[in-house]
């Protein structure tokens, strides 16, 4: 059995990491709900723009622009890819980088290859070693504008209008509640509004375009897209935050389970130790 | 009653307007535009400009946007701004600063892109101090 002194040393250095996840457990629950009033503010632009969109797809436009299209062959697909900058979220990042890696495999079947954008130093490290990565960002740190994006997504844009990839993916994880973050992977080009929409509004009509569909069109289309991606990294930074509170929550029961353990251990073995002093002592009493 | 319109403005970061107006008056593109209620439909994209919003008892609200896009529906339209920001809360010492470093951008330029960039940095910060300028007057009266 180890002697009093050693577990001593290990309790002293389990409660030192304890102080410590429990101050990130901390740290990440009051950032959580900040990121979850980024995530609120956000939406009703993500919706409108939806609305938008959707009755775009509605109209009859002259002009029909190339995002809205199906293209028929599908040579190469591009994913833009949103994890966090950090660790220590649990399998936050692992999960969402698993489920690419499925679709990938399933194009690559079909022998379509892909390039990918990533936003957040883990989804750049791990994609590093197995895709093309054409663009990337990170640390945003916990307030992302959408001026951070523009760039990025601009490139994959600028690779889908040059035939360079004939779907656009957006990965992230949803926020669901503070337990439960799903990976998602929704398909942001070509732009399809849902089917049981098509059925409203079946009377032709058109906009008004100032001063032209396709300037109008162009501009819309990248708002739309540059806030599809804005909403995936505000949620998912929402999502690393809760994944975080509670990968730090379990970690700081652990280490309370395993100090009680040790605590019991340490008093077994002082307890051992004071009983054979003892019998020592009475036994060399009776010696003598 | 007066014929009414929905009103809705946002941005990517927040919402800045919900609420019904008589009509407003818009920097779109090509002009200033003013929408009525059962507009038809349009799309146009936005100036840097303010948006001022008439309401029912002659009620007037202006909110600055930055670019943008305008959709009006007969009874809705939606402004999606690139950064709204409420007029009272303009920071005017922030635009004063911008225009400085557009107006020095202009007076050493080099390349188009810069010129450009300039230019629009330039209209942003005009507009900008144009409605400081306004809700100010409207403040002392």
């Amino acid at each position: 059995m180890a002697s009093g002194k050693e577990i001593r040393t290990k309790i002293k250095s389990i409660q030192n990491t304890q102080k410590i996840t429990r101050a990130m457990e901390m740290v990440a629950a009051s950032k959580m709900r900040k990121a979850q009033e980024r995530m609120a503010a956000s939406r009703p632009y993500a919706d409108k723009m939806r609305n938008v969109i959707h009755h775009l797809a509605f109209a009859h436009p002259e002009y029909k622009h190339p995002y809205l299209l199906e293209r028929t062959e599908v040579k190469r697909v591009g994913y833009i890819i949103v994890s966090s900058d950090r660790g220590l979220c649990g399998g936050l990042n692992n999960n969402l980088f698993r489920d690419v890696m499925r679709d990938m495999q399933a194009w690559k079947a079909k022998g379509v290859d892909s390039s990918v954008c990533t936003i957040g130093a883990k989804a750049a490290a791990f994609f590093r070693r197995f895709a093309n990565i054409k663009a990337k960002i990170s640390h945003l740190g916990d307030t992302p504008g959408v001026n951070d994006l523009i760039g990025t997504v601009k490139v994959m844009l600028d690779a889908y209008d040059a035939g360079e990839i004939d779907r656009l993916y957006l990965v992230f994880n949803e926020f669901v509640n503070t337990m439960t973050q799903k990976p998602t992977i929704e398909q942001m080009l070509p732009a399809m509004p849902a089917e049981e929409d098509k059925k409203r509004l079946g009377y032709h009509w058109d906009y008004i375009y100032e001063p032209d569909a396709k300037t109008v069109l162009d501009g819309l289309l990248v708002r739309y897209i540059e806030s599809l991606v804005y909403q995936g990294v505000v949620e998912n930074g929402a999502c690393e935050m809760a994944a975080r509170m509670v990968a730090m929550k379990a970690a700081s029961d652990n280490a309370g389970n395993l100090i009680d353990e040790l605590a019991l251990a340490y008093n077994k073995a002082r307890q051992a130790a004071i009983t054979q002093e003892l019998s020592e002592i009475v036994a060399g009493a009776a010696a003598v | 009653m007066a014929m009414t319109i929905h009103v809705d403005i946002v941005s990517a970061e927040s919402e800045i307007f919900s609420g019904v107006a008589e009509h407003i008056s818009v920097p779109a593109q090509m002009g200033e535009v003013g929408i009525y209620p059962r507009h038809t439909q349009m799309l146009t994209p936005l100036k840097p400009g303010e948006v001022r919003i008439f309401k029912h008892g002659g009620e007037e609200e202006a909110i600055y946007v930055s670019g943008g896009v305008m959709e009006v529906q007969p009874h809705v339209i939606t402004i999606l701004s690139d950064t709204a920001v409420r007029a009272a809360d303009l920071d005017e010492a922030a635009a004063l600063e911008a225009k400085r470093a557009a107006e020095e951008a202009l007076a050493n330029r080099s390349g188009g892109m810069e010129l450009a960039e300039a230019q629009t940095q330039l209209a942003e910060a005009m507009a900008q101090l144009q409605t400081i300028a306004r809700v100010r007057k409207k403040l002392s009266r």
